[in-house]
């Protein structure tokens, strides 16, 4: 069953208790830059300054592990297109058999490439791990100024979720009661989920509708600014992530250039 | 401001309600297809073909609420949902959905918010595959050889996402009209008396 | 302290050829509890949501006057609360604390006064959590009621209620008539939309009826309106007390076993069950919330796999295993939503491919035939989702909660429907709280117990 990311045990780790605007931002400013590379020390350097700070978030690394295998299968995907379609074929040549010809820049390539798609995920990946969804709508509204209807609503809509989660079941099982499976069959399978997909966004859009009118119940259109049961501040120490995830993100940056390995993907 | 741009509540719980419920699709649609799932990211040109089921929120969102900002914000309510779940690419997928959000809805401001038709929907499908074929171009596939690998790659994003976004939305939204669920919006209202 | 006045009051829905309401003309004093009736489609839904300030120009046509303390319904929407059936879409926020406080963020009350508000709230309806309690894991009685504890955070000075219980088990209806007991005072006028009147009327001194085509067909004590148009009123669909309901019990014997459940459980929501259910014959299963009475009826479908025990069914064999089609011709499920089971656009293409003229006959569909499934009223709905099951001439066939929410035609209709079937030689397995279903219908009753495995 899927459920929003659940915060246990972390409300007390230092970082963890940060603002989430100051969380997600600093998890943006840290990343982004690292995706201006293509150099493996970059992101190595990225990678264990994220591991490094992973305690300071109340972050097991066995859970970061769980959630982060699936980059994995990305990675692999990363090895497969680099020997088939790298830029870059310069160093000595290790396989040549017809199209698939695997040098030491090849080799050297995907290992910066697949430790930046590691480096660049894992700041969002924790940050969000660490993050109570009421908390990041409430503080994008409060510190952030974003719009509190589009906010609060996307919030509620958020709310259903496990549910439609259990009606993708329930229709799954519905469709086996009127006679249709797909067996083996990889068209007729399509055809039943997009079937299946169909029923969950009418049913979904019949609940947002009633939903949308229960909250106008409530005074959701009223036109009064809205006040705030619960008070999310931007402190000194949010600030102070902010600033220290551009400085070590801007110092690995710098490492590399220093050491002339930056590659830049412009250019 | 035109009276008809101000966002009801509908309006706003209905865009979410599509990202969220994409959400639930691209999770059922992981436990369905798994393996081949497996198979697809390990040669990602493959993937293209799937990428516009991604960018159906976008299109869709714009082709229902019809309001300026709706494609963009259907679409950056369902990055932020992925990363919510858990979604392995982290906090990257909300500019990369603010991007492709930002593509459908040039091509609906293009036509100053006033066709809702096929040529719209496939527009929007063809530059919202724009927008995220240009993303990956710099962001992830630069080291590929420009020729054999990142045109085709960002051709295939834009054709998938044109038939699949674009013309895949516009026939959802033909199929949604006649069952009451859209009758607040004015793609449902295009349907006879009853 | 909230006065209500219609004069010729009506609204018709915008893409609608009929009006929803009309011509209604009526009264509310401060302080009344008015009891609203009417057959299905009489408009009562439509006439609370305009008391509410929720039909915008844009959405529909009017017509007449309404007024709440001198105010039209727009302006006066903060001296309003309305509570709908489904807990599960009035529900907001993911802590039930923040819930009730989200109306009063909505009107701009400082926020240091909301959490007295929330407190005070939760305390009149008898929430027994703390406000941290994550609104996913309460029951659908606790929901509704701490959705009724976040309309009363407004102070509404009239209260809207719109079937408040139509979607709770008999359990969870009655918490939430017992907070409505507690909670509303002398002080708020209430207007309650339900067709189950015995449970309404302890919490009402007045009764209006709506006349379909428009207009009020009746209006004054409960004694007088029920001495007076009872009969007509329970014939037109409402649960009027004291009306007995058609007996349909078997007249023959029952037949050969059609499917046999031996210590079946399921993962932890069911424990060890064994039963029988037989041709000719109904089998009624009953019990409280949270024995896996939907569960149950999934594992005799042939829809899951018992996690231990095994499941038989005629003519022989685990129904899991079966193949969709064969297993659609042996037993027919009929799920307690009935759009889970729609897969057409078409209510004539759901039944392809069987009799399916006769079979729309039979259930009162066939003027229904060109329209979309999703479209269609609870009742027709209901009536579609067993025709589905129906389809493949199954002999076994799988309800759960058949009768839920219906209103009294319907229910009496269902009822004959299932004697019938019974009677050609089905076997029924019905999953049910309907204590009125067992009283009518079932030969057999089985009582699942809570517990785990």
């Amino acid at each position: 069953m899927i459920t929003p990311l659940a915060s246990d045990a972390r409300a007390t780790a230092p970082l963890a208790r940060r603002n989430p605007v100051a969380k997600l931002a600093a998890a943006l400013i840290f990343a982004l830059p690292l995706v201006s590379t293509l150099d493996p020390l970059t992101p190595a350097l990225g990678l264990a300054i994220e591991l490094a700070l992973l305690p300071l978030f109340g972050v097991r690394y066995g859970e970061l592990a769980r959630r982060a295998w699936p980059l994995l299968l990305a990675a692999g995907g990363i090895l497969v297109t680099m020997v088939l379609f790298a830029a870059d074929r310069t160093g000595t040549v290790l396989v040549d058999a017809g199209p698939i010809e695997i040098t030491t820049g090849v080799l050297l390539g995907a290992l910066g490439l697949v430790l930046r798609v590691f480096a660049v995920a894992l700041p969002g990946i924790i940050v969000f791990a660490t993050t109570d969804p009421t908390d990041l709508a409430d503080a994008l509204v409060q510190n952030a100024k974003a719009p509190p209807r589009f906010a609060i609503g996307a919030l509620a809509a958020f709310r259903l979720l496990p549910l439609l989660g259990l009606q993708w079941q329930a229709l799954t099982l519905a469709r086996r009661a009127r006679g249709l499976d797909a067996g083996r069959n990889p068209v007729a399978k399509l055809r039943l989920f997009a079937s299946t997909a169909f029923a969950l966004l009418v049913g979904a859009l019949r609940r947002g509708g009633r939903l949308a009118t229960a909250m106008d119940a409530r005074g959701f259109d009223a036109g009064t600014p809205r006040t705030y049961a619960r008070r999310q501040i931007f402190r000194p120490a949010d600030w102070t992530l902010v600033a220290g995830a551009a400085l070590l993100s801007a110092a690995a940056l710098a490492a590399s250039v220093v050491t002339g390995m930056f590659r830049p993907v412009i250019g | 401001m035109r009276r008809m741009d101000r966002w009801r509540t509908i309006d706003i719980v209905i865009a979410a309600i599509i990202a969220v419920t994409f959400g639930v699709i691209f999770w059922a649609w992981n436990i369905l297809w798994g393996a081949t799932g497996g198979a697809f990211a390990f040669f990602p040109p493959a993937q293209t073909l799937l990428y516009g089921v991604w960018l159906i929120p976008a299109v869709l969102g714009g082709l229902i609420i019809r309001k300026p900002g709706a494609a963009l914000f259907t679409e950056a309510v369902a990055a932020t949902i992925s990363a919510l779940l858990g979604a392995q690419w982290g906090a990257v997928v909300i500019p990369q959905g603010l991007v492709q959000g930002l593509g459908a809805e040039l091509a609906f401001a293009i036509l100053l918010y006033r066709s809702w038709r096929l040529p719209a929907a496939l527009l929007a499908g063809l530059l919202t595959g724009l927008s995220a074929a240009v993303f990956d171009f710099f962001a992830w596939n630069a080291a590929y050889d420009l020729w054999d690998y990142r045109v085709p790659y960002a051709l295939l994003t834009m054709v998938s996402s044109t038939i699949v976004a674009g013309a895949g939305s516009w026939l959802l939204v033909r199929a949604l009209a006649p069952t009451g669920v859209l009758d607040r919006f004015g793609a449902g209202r295009e349907r006879e008396l009853v | 302290m909230s006065e209500v006045v219609l004069r010729g009051f009506g609204w018709r829905h915008a893409g609608r050829r009929a009006w929803a309401v009309r011509e209604v003309d009526l009264r509310i004093a401060h302080g009344e509890r008015v009891l609203l009736l009417g057959p299905s489609g009489a408009g009562k839904s439509t006439l609370l949501a305009a008391l509410a300030g929720l039909l915008p120009d844009d959405s529909g046509e009017s017509a007449g006057g309404a007024e709440i303390d001198g105010l039209e319904p727009r302006k006066a929407r903060e001296h309003v609360g309305l509570l709908f059936q489904d807990p599960q879409t009035q529900l907001v926020m993911a802590r039930s604390g923040d819930d009730v406080a989200f109306g009063p963020e909505n009107r701009g009350v400082p926020g240091k006064d909301i959490w007295a508000r929330v407190s005070d709230a939760l305390d009149r309806v008898g929430f027994p959590y703390p406000i941290t309690r994550p609104t996913s894991a309460l029951s659908g009685g606790e929901a509704q009621r701490l959705a009724l504890a976040g309309v009363l955070a407004l102070r509404p000075g009239l209260l809207l209620l719109d079937e408040p219980t139509a979607n709770l088990d008999p359990d969870g209806a009655a918490l939430i008539r017992r907070a409505l007991t507690q909670a509303v005072d002398r002080d708020t006028t209430m207007i309650l939309v339900e067709h189950r009147v015995a449970e309404a009327l302890p919490l009402v001194d007045r009764v209006i009826v709506l006349e379909p085509g428009g207009g009020v067909r009746a209006d004054g004590p409960p004694a007088a309106i029920f001495a007076e148009l009872g009969d007509q009123l329970a014939a037109e669909g409402v649960w009027v007390p004291g009306r007995p309901l058609p007996q349909h019990k078997a007249v023959l014997p029952p037949g050969a076993s059609l499917v046999r459940a031996e210590h079946a459980t399921f993962q932890h929501r069911l424990r060890p069950v064994s039963l029988e259910a037989h041709e000719a014959s109904i089998l009624a299963v009953t019990g409280p919330n949270g024995a896996g009475k939907s569960t149950l009826a999934l594992l005799l479908g042939g829809l899951l796999r018992p996690t231990s025990g095994t499941i038989w069914a005629a003519p022989g064999g685990e129904p899991w295993t079966w193949r969709a089609r064969d297993l659609a011709s042996r037993i027919g499920s009929v799920f307690q939503d009935p759009e889970h089971q729609f897969i057409t656009s078409r209510v004539r293409d759901e039944l392809a491919g069987s009799r399916v003229d006769e079979l729309l006959s039979r259930l009162r569909l066939s003027h229904l035939a060109d329209a979309n499934p999703y479209t269609l009223s609870g009742g027709e709905a209901r009536r579609l989702s067993v025709a589905t099951a129906l389809a493949r001439a199954p002999r076994l066939l799988i309800l759960d909660e058949p009768t839920f929410g219906q209103d009294r035609r319907t229910w009496i209709e269902l009822a004959a429907l299932f004697a019938s079937l019974r009677d050609e030689g089905h076997g029924i397995v019905a999953v049910t709280h309907d204590a009125d279903f067992v009283s009518s219908l079932s030969d057999r009753t089985f009582v699942l117990s809570r517990g785990r495995a």
